[in-house]
């Protein structure tokens, strides 16, 4: 076989984990290869034109922190921002993008093209190479070989891909491109256990044909937002969205046409996910609903194409017209693409470790929707860890891995690699534990160090955190030792700032934590040093949730010492005394990275851990 | 699961004896144990000589109410059993002041140690050597799942069921505010407030009622099992009514449950006891009057203590004289009733028909029958007879420590309300309520909270 190069690392697709998988690998200094089934969609938005959201918005900050791809371009080719959940608290503010989709793919193809140490190339994968439990290459359609010390899987929707409409079907991954049809056979024969997923998107429709005037028109927030700590806060307000409800009429023609619909003719074998039903879904659970909420989204500026939120559908075309016609905005409304469901197969994702290197296979890492979630942010963020793990591993060093309480991150991975998933996995504040701790405004204070330990900060975002974090230390420290006390003047100064007089001396600090106060005002009354504005949100923050966030902080440091407890790789725990036959089990599967990972299992039981504890303390004795 | 917070455990007996033990091991045991300690000096416990010992008492800092006279013993680690810090509490004996202590303690950010926790603990910080990691895992095993799972299955059903309502409105609850976070755009009312407000203040109420009667007396089903029996008009009923109108201590009724009208629980001198009512079993059952011991018989089978009521007033009947047969060897108490009336029955006509422990004369009218109820029981108990145990009195400690944090979140989130916090921190003490009421049932999986957005609420992509 012709072997035409060989590389460090392969990452294996070009969409949102294997773009930040690829660059992180190169930046860290390997040589790295990105092979992608098409040149021409590298990052594809093939679903919403939007980043961000709760929870996934807070993946692309820690993302960012630690100096990966998706916050920086997505910055850069907004076209509207909004902050969500403002007056919800702050660990859950969500800032969410609509984006100019050609320019975003555009934009991360020239910062690929252009980064040291990779290549792109347009490669169908066909196989994969191991030898002795190693990963050493990939095989491609034209029967070239590439060697490689490190693969990382990043397929998402392409492996098997079909796409479902009605009762018609097709082998095709989205935007009628080619699909990987042998990869997944090749994973098969290398012991890799596969499922079969399903997921969809609603039609694009013609802004021409909309009747604007009967949609509520939404502007993005005229405030200055960036997901990126690299970003200067500018207003990127170039677009608006639209707001428009399904009825009762949509509803009668949906009910009557369900059985055409692939999922309820039982056509479809794929799982959904619950959290982004399609709207046939909807109105069959949820019947008494009279009308559904739906945004109609522009894909860009360059473009006269409409993303049609809320009703992703899997309905044949006939149906999609006479629904979508019986919409408020929509009734002349032309189709420029159809909705449609896609099939597709991706890794068991308990088969991964928390570095989410697949167990059994040296060398091979696993990114994205192939590892069963859903989402752009969800791929992204994956996609940087695995990249960072190949690289270190190359390099001969312990994995990077985040723990729940760092980051949503090391939620994410966590759930995918200890508890699996049985639809595509979605994030969401809820899943985190640690919510208040995770917030967008400290991401950066959370995981940028660990960036520039890694090798991904460069010097000038290194620069301006640490100007940063002194700047918030400095605040800190002067509220704290300024006094204030309850003279005539300060009263008089506090009762005009709509708060209530002190009784004692106390300190600047403790004017801060009061609710109706901030930094800001503070320091204006009392002539304190101002400092920009993300500084002085995290300083008001800090102070006025100070006791909820010591909560949580305490519950943190109670589990950190089960997270720090590493378990042998080579344990095999049916030889464990003392542990139920259910959690050998279940042990034995997942190869839990730490005693903390293990204590999350299902099936595993604090008794369980207990002699896991002393199992471990026994064997690090006596060795 | 946590590795190095501070645990408690009771080191002594059940029961009777001169001295309890409580041992508290962990980082915070000191300042814990300091901060609920008084003594005539003021130094704190954390400054005073290592390996001594210091008189004083136990206080509630809550309450300022004296809790026990103790001696405190001070082993800062390494030098301890566990290799951490150490403080041994001795208090007076008996089963009140141990369980008072431990209250308080894990009202305090102590946890009540697994089965073999301190050996675990001394093994793991190298206290112990090698040769013994398979005993202590021979204990963990034995012993941890039981005690978790015999918590739970100790629960009183009505408390059970409470629980189990109250988690569900704070579940509906907390899905609707975690669903309007995670879906803000989606077409789904907020939750307002004053709604939450709304909803809190009777499950807060509830959680009130629930305590107070808890904390004279318990939330499982425990105790000595008593046995009351006797022919119909004996006085059965008469004597649970004066027992009960003494030592109600008991759950009390909760809306929307129901209880075994058979079964009432209460303590004398600290004892807890089952009593159970064998007339109830007819009462209970939609049938013509039929032999008592028969329906008794069960429950006497299961009895650590009989008391079995005999009309003094008239002559023993035939059937009186068959129960007093089937319950004589055992530990039973025979009271004359009716000693307000003239005597006919007396104590050699009992004696002909078996052995019997004591026999006594009340007058259950007159309200009496208590006195000679607590003599005997304790008689019972610290002679030996009957066999206390104590998990049970662990399991309720665990249980109302459990319910009073739960209580305690309900209260921080109507608390954040008012001072205008957002809802994502009402929503975290809702969820902080929600999982520890979960521990009481055992019920602990959070992924059932994701489940529960995904069916209450309609979103979509």
């Amino acid at each position: 076989m012709y072997t035409v190069d060989n590389y460090d690392v392969i990452v294996i697709g070009g969409g949102h984990a294997g773009c930040e998988a690829a660059l992180a690998a190169a930046r860290m200094g390997h040589r790295t290869l990105m092979a992608t089934i098409s040149l021409d969609n590298i990052a594809l938005m093939p679903c919403n034109p939007a980043v961000g959201g709760p929870g996934k918005s807070h993946l692309v900050y820690e993302l960012d922190a630690l100096g990966g791809q998706m916050g920086i371009n997505a910055d850069a080719t907004a076209i509207q921002m909004r902050m969500l959940n403002m007056g919800k608290g702050p660990a859950v503010h969500s800032l969410r993008c609509q984006s100019d989709k050609i320019k975003y793919q555009h934009l991360m193809k020239q910062t690929i093209e252009n980064t040291e140490n990779l290549n792109v190339k347009q490669i169908m994968v066909t196989e994969l190479k191991v030898e002795d439990g190693k990963v050493t290459g990939i095989v491609t359609e034209l029967g070239e070989f590439y060697g490689a010390k490190a693969v990382v899987l990043c397929t998402g929707t392409y492996l098997k891909g079909k796409i479902l409409i009605g009762d018609i079907d097709y082998v095709g991954g989205p935007n009628g491109q080619r699909v990987a049809e042998h990869f997944s056979q090749s994973l098969l024969d290398n012991g890799i256990e596969l499922m079969r997923f399903k997921t969809g998107t609603p039609a694009r429709v013609d802004k021409r044909t909309l009747n604007l005037e009967n949609m509520e028109v939404q502007e993005g927030d005229t405030h200055h937002h960036s997901f990126s700590f690299m970003d200067e806060w500018i207003n990127r307000n170039e677009d608006v969205c639209w707001l428009t409800y399904t009825n009762k009429e949509t509803h009668e023609i949906i009910t009557s046409n369900i059985h055409r619909a692939p999922m309820y003719s039982g056509k479809i074998e794929g799982v959904g996910p619950r959290y982004c039903p399609s709207i046939e879904d909807k109105v069959v659970r949820f019947a008494d609903k009279e009308r559904h909420q739906l945004f109609v989204e522009p894909e860009g500026t360059g473009t006269n194409e409409m993303y049609v939120q809320g009703m992703s559908t899997s309905l044949p075309m006939d149906v999609q017209y006479a629904f979508l016609r019986t919409i408020p905005g929509l009734e002349n409304v032309e189709i420029m693409r159809p909705a449609y469901a896609i099939e597709y197969d991706c890794l068991n994702p308990t088969q991964l470790t928390p570095a989410l290197q697949v167990k059994h296979i040296e060398g091979l890492y696993s990114a994205g929707q192939a590892n069963g979630t859903s989402g752009y942010e969800e791929a992204a963020a994956q996609g940087l860890m695995a990249g960072i793990n190949a690289a270190l591993w190359l390099e001969g060093k312990e994995p990077f891995i985040l723990v729940r309480s760092e980051a949503y991150i090391g939620v994410l991975i966590d759930d995918l690699v200890t508890k699996g998933t049985n639809e595509p996995y979605r994030m969401m504040t809820s899943r985190s534990e640690y919510r208040l701790l995770l917030r967008q405004d400290n991401a950066d204070m959370r995981l940028t160090e660990k960036g520039r330990v890694i090798g991904l900060v460069k010097d000038d975002r290194w620069a301006k955190f640490t100007a940063k974090k002194a700047a918030i230390e400095e605040a800190m420290d002067m509220l704290r030792n300024t006094p204030v006390n309850p003279s005539k003047e300060t009263q008089a100064l506090l009762e005009s700032l709509g708060t209530a007089p002190i009784r004692t001396g106390i300190h600047a600090y403790d004017l801060v934590k009061r609710n109706e106060l901030s930094y800001a005002i503070v320091a204006d009354a009392f002539g304190l040093k101002r400092y920009t504005p993300d500084v002085e949100e995290a300083v008001d923050i800090s102070i006025t949730y100070e006791g909820y966030i010591k909560k949580q902080m305490d519950q943190v440091d109670k589990v950190r010492k089960l997270e720090e407890k590493i378990l042998p790789k080579e344990w095999d725990y049916t030889q464990i005394k003392g542990i139920s036959l259910e959690a050998q089990q279940k042990l034995n599967k997942i190869r839990p990275h730490s005693i903390g990972q293990a204590s999350r299992i299902s099936g595993v039981s604090p008794a369980d851990v207990s002699v896991l504890l002393i199992q471990l303390e026994q064997y690090n004795r006596s060795k | 699961m946590y590795i190095d917070d501070t645990i408690a455990a009771i080191a002594t007996p059940p029961g009777i004896g001169g001295v309890g033990i409580i041992r508290v091991s962990g980082k915070d045991s000191f300042p814990i144990v300091n901060s609920l300690f008084k003594s005539a000096g003021t130094v704190p416990l954390m400054d005073r000589q290592n390996r001594t010992i210091q008189y004083g008492t136990i206080v509630d800092p809550a309450t300022n109410k004296t809790i026990d006279e103790v001696l405190v013993l001070l082993m800062k680690g390494p030098h301890s059993y566990t290799a951490e810090d150490v403080v041994e509490i001795q208090c007076h004996g008996g089963i009140v002041p141990v369980r008072q202590i431990l209250k308080l303690l894990v009202n305090h950010d102590v946890r009540m140690a697994e089965a073999g926790e301190f050996t675990k603990r001394a093994f793991m910080n190298g206290r112990i050597d090698l040769t013994q990691a398979e005993a202590i895992i021979d204990i963990i095993e034995a012993k941890t799942e039981d005690s978790l799972s015999l918590a739970v299955s100790q629960l009183d059903g009505t408390v059970s069921s409470f629980v189990k309502d109250v988690r569900e409105q704070l579940i509906a609850m907390i899905a609707h505010l975690e669903v309007t976070i995670d879906y803000p755009e989606e077409d789904i009312e907020d939750v307002t407030s004053q709604e939450v407000r709304d909803q809190l203040q009777p499950i807060l109420k509830a959680m009130d009622d629930l305590l107070s009667t808890a904390n004279t007396g318990r939330l499982i089903r425990d105790g000595i099992t008593t046995v009351i029996v006797g022919r119909p008009n004996a006085g059965k009923s008469s004597l649970m009514n004066a027992l009960l109108r003494e030592n109600r201590a008991i759950v009390t009724d909760i809306p929307g449950t129901t209880r075994d009208s058979i079964e009432e629980y209460m303590t004398v001198e600290g004892i807890s006891l089952r009593l159970i009512d064998t007339a109830g079993i007819r009462d209970t059952q939609d049938t013509v009057e039929a032999l008592g011991v028969e329906r008794a018989r069960d429950y006497i089978n299961k009895a650590d203590i009989v008391l079995c009521v005999i009309d003094g007033s008239t002559p023993l009947t035939p059937e009186e004289i068959e129960i007093l047969t089937s319950v004589s060897g055992l530990n039973t108490i025979v009271l004359l009733n009716k000693s307000d009336m003239a005597q006919v029955v007396t104590d050699e006509n009992i004696k002909e028909h078996g052995t019997f422990t004591a026999i006594e004369r009340i007058s259950a009218k007159e309200g009496e029958g208590s006195a000679v109820l607590s003599k005997w029981v304790q008689e019972l108990v610290y002679g030996g007879r009957v066999k206390q145990d104590n998990s049970a009195m662990i399991s309720n400690v665990r249980h109302i420590s459990l319910m009073e944090q739960a209580k305690a979140q309900v209260e921080q989130a109507l608390s954040s309300i008012d001072m205008g916090m957002p809802v994502d921190f009402v929503a975290t003490d809702l969820r902080s309520a929600w999982e520890l009421l979960g521990d009481i049932t055992g019920d602990t999986i959070r992924e059932s909270m994701i489940d529960e957005l995904f069916s209450r609420f309609c979103l979509g992509k």
